[in-house]
């Protein structure tokens, strides 16, 4: 049997609402480990369901400008890997939301697979979003996900065959990441029409939950794309808001993105 | 066999080691614990689709035909074997050859590689091309082989690489290519290598990547070395022509490890013969500052393959350190991490030092400027060479091959500042 997942879970909530889930990421460290976890929680306050907490890492090549200069600055100021696990026991210590891990392979590898697994599932995570690990190289992280009770959640794009769309569907758990363009994170005016392909070929694959990411940054998209996917991930325009405005503007904009008046 | 080389048949040695235990043409994915792809979805189809060309492309005769006529009329192969006479006297008497991949169009063994991924690029139909460079050789010759097949080309370079290798920035916009100064992480070529890979994920329906090493995710390992493994067949070839025999020891630099992979390619099933490759030791391995991966790096994964990599104990890789540039890379080609493991081949880290002065000794003694990135290969030579006389090894019955990767001509300022060529005060009074 497997475990029970909860951001299906969230996900399930936002549905049972008759609306899509809202997934907030936001990086580790940024501006520093305190403000992340104020941050999150203005977040989850203000309509997030999931809290995706981005690990630094020093290539971060699925990652546009305004991630890679707030993950910069993380590391320049010091972050340790090790501390994102107080950032989501801070967050879950203080609010309800499902909080993830967003982490390129490495930092993971380097912890060893199921150290980090154990450390996250001990800090109250639900699981780990991989944007550079596919289902092919990840008979490890199969193994620790299932000991431990966490979620894997694998990325699917419009470039993804038919075979390769139902064998990620199939190795995910909780949701699948639906990228909605072919390139990285950034925010865009509008949203490629390419996303409801790519979740219409997820849910025909069998995905339960098919969320849609990249580009995302208006409450005009969240409407848009939440009337075919199951939930919709906004990164790029949080992160700006934080970097520009502090927690105030990320409550203010996730708000906005949640169709909800402002709590702060 | 690579029927591109005619990869002659082995004779004595093949007998030895029966095709199946064979090193010589490891396929991929993985090489031992290694290789693989470690890479975002949105590429895998990408990479899906240019392993069945280049498969394809290996078993169609007209393909082998083009990349052996470009080899022959335009790079100007099969390179020479140029016995260094007077090197060998400082090198304590023993006989040395050089593998003259300078002597290529270019001045490298990198159009090797350019040539063989363009023309499968035009077999997908791709209109253009992207690379990464560090001291620019891949650059040029991947916008020689786009200006020749008529491809648009972008090369992502460090822009700290822009400023210091300006003329090489002015060769490439020469041959039509458009060069990106890349400013995101440490402004070397690991970063070029992700700015390239951000280009590739946007722009994958009508773009190839022409990776310039045997790193990455696969089908690149294995696909760069089939490029190369003509340096180690006509090495092999040469050297029974003109020695008599088998060589001993044969020696290349380190950086991903391309030039290297296509020499040992030769003679990675002749026991006899000892493989060594030189990484870049910089300011010497205990000083933090090098790019020795495989002698300090642990298994790791970055740009697409798990491989020996330089990272701290978060798993976030740390800046690599080499005069030579195209060395200055802090993971290494997969293969390279297999053969070390398996001790088929010894690695071993060269100072920027040790690589100067053989740079400076093979100018003096054989007229010809070596790549710096080459001249880790001449300072492990020497090395070699003293260690097998202080073993008893009688000097004139022994033979090293080293390759001499690429020619120097880019290096001469770099080599001016080393060696205080440069008149300081005329500079400072500008």
């Amino acid at each position: 049997m497997s475990p029970v997942s909860k951001s299906a879970a969230a996900i399930a909530a936002a549905r049972a609402e008759g609306r899509p889930a809202l997934i907030c990421y936001l990086p580790a460290g940024f501006p520093d480990v305190q403000g992340t976890i104020d941050a999150a929680v203005a977040m989850a306050e203000n309509g997030a369901d999931i809290i995706e907490v981005g690990i630094p890492y020093s290539d971060p090549v699925m990652d546009g400008s305004v991630i890679q200069a707030a993950t910069v600055q993380s590391l320049a100021q010091g972050f340790k890997v090790a501390q994102v696990f107080d950032i989501v026991r801070g967050i879950t210590e203080r609010c309800n939301a499902t909080v993830m891990i967003m982490t390129y392979w490495n930092p993971v590898l380097r912890m060893g697979v199921d150290e980090f697994s154990r450390c996250l599932a001990e800090a109250g995570g639900a699981g780990l979003i991989t944007p550079d690990l596919v289902p092919d190289e990840a008979a490890e992280w199969m193994e620790a996900s299932d000991k431990y009770g966490l979620d894997r959640v694998f990325l699917v794009a419009p470039s993804s065959t038919e075979a390769r769309m139902k064998a990620t569907v199939e190795a995910s758990r909780g949701f699948v990441y639906c990228v909605s363009v072919m390139g990285v994170t950034g925010a865009r005016a509008e949203v490629s029409d390419a996303a409801a392909a790519v979740v219409a070929a997820a849910h025909a694959a069998g995905a339960e939950n098919a969320c849609v990411g990249l580009g995302v940054s208006q409450r005009k998209h969240v409407t848009e794309i939440g009337a075919y996917s199951d939930g919709v991930i906004v990164g790029t325009a949080l992160v700006a808001a934080l970097r520009d405005g502090g927690v105030d503007a990320v409550a203010k904009l996730t708000a906005e993105l949640s169709g909800r008046t402002v709590n702060a | 066999m690579n029927p591109m080389t005619g990869d002659p048949d082995l004779g004595e040695s093949q007998s030895e080691s029966s095709p199946s235990h064979s090193l010589r043409h490891a396929a991929g994915p993985y090489f031992g614990a290694y290789g693989g792809r470690w890479m975002p979805e949105s590429l895998i189809a990408a990479m899906d689709e240019l392993s069945e060309t280049f498969e394809a492309a290996k078993a169609d005769p007209e393909f082998i035909a083009q990349v052996k006529d470009l080899n022959k009329n335009y790079t100007g192969r099969p390179s020479m074997l140029t016995e260094a006479k007077r090197f060998s006297e400082a090198a304590g008497g023993v006989r040395v050859f050089l593998k003259r991949e300078d002597l290529n169009h270019t001045g490298s063994h990198k159009i090797n590689n350019v040539l063989g991924q363009a023309l499968l690029a035009k077999r997908m139909g791709k209109t253009r091309i992207i690379a990464e460079t560090g001291a620019g050789q891949h650059g040029v010759a991947s916008a020689t082989a786009a200006a020749l097949m008529g491809l648009e080309c972008v090369v992502y370079m460090g822009a700290e690489d822009t400023r210091r290798q300006a003329l090489n920035v002015a060769r490439m916009q020469l041959l039509g290519a458009t060069v990106v100064p890349v400013t995101a992480g440490s402004q070397t070529l690991k970063d070029a290598i992700n700015e390239a890979l951000r280009d590739w994920v946007a722009n994958v329906h009508n773009t190839h990547y022409l990776l310039g090493t045997v790193a990455g995710g696969h089908p690149f390992p294995a696909m760069v070395r089939y490029f190369h493994e003509v340096i180690g067949e006509e090495a092999r070839e040469q050297i029974i022509a003109q020695a008599g025999r088998l060589p001993d020891a044969v020696a290349a630099c380190i950086g991903g490890g391309s030039n290297a992979i296509g020499l040992f390619h030769g003679f990675l099933d002749d026991p006899s013969v000892e493989l060594f490759g030189f990484e870049a030791g910089g300011d010497g391995v205990d000083t933090g500052r090098h790019a020795a991966a495989i002698t300090l790096g642990r298994p790791g994964v970055l740009h697409g393959a798990k491989s020996y990599l330089m990272q701290d104990d978060d798993g976030q890789t740390v800046d690599s350190h080499s005069i030579s540039a195209g060395l200055d890379y802090p993971s290494v080609g997969p293969e390279h991490a297999y053969l070390a493991d398996i001790g088929r081949v010894h690695y071993e880290p060269i100072t920027d030092t040790e690589a100067m002065d053989a740079f400076s000794l093979l100018c003096r003694t054989e007229g010809i400027i070596p790549a710096i990135e080459s001249a880790h290969a001449l300072a492990g030579v020497l090395k070699i060479a003293a260690r097998k006389i202080a073993a008893g090894a009688k000097p004139e019955e022994t033979v090293i091959i080293a390759n001499l990767s690429g020619r120097g001509d880019k290096d001469v300022g770099t080599a001016a500042e080393w060696f205080n060529l440069i008149d300081t005060e005329a500079k400072d009074a500008k």
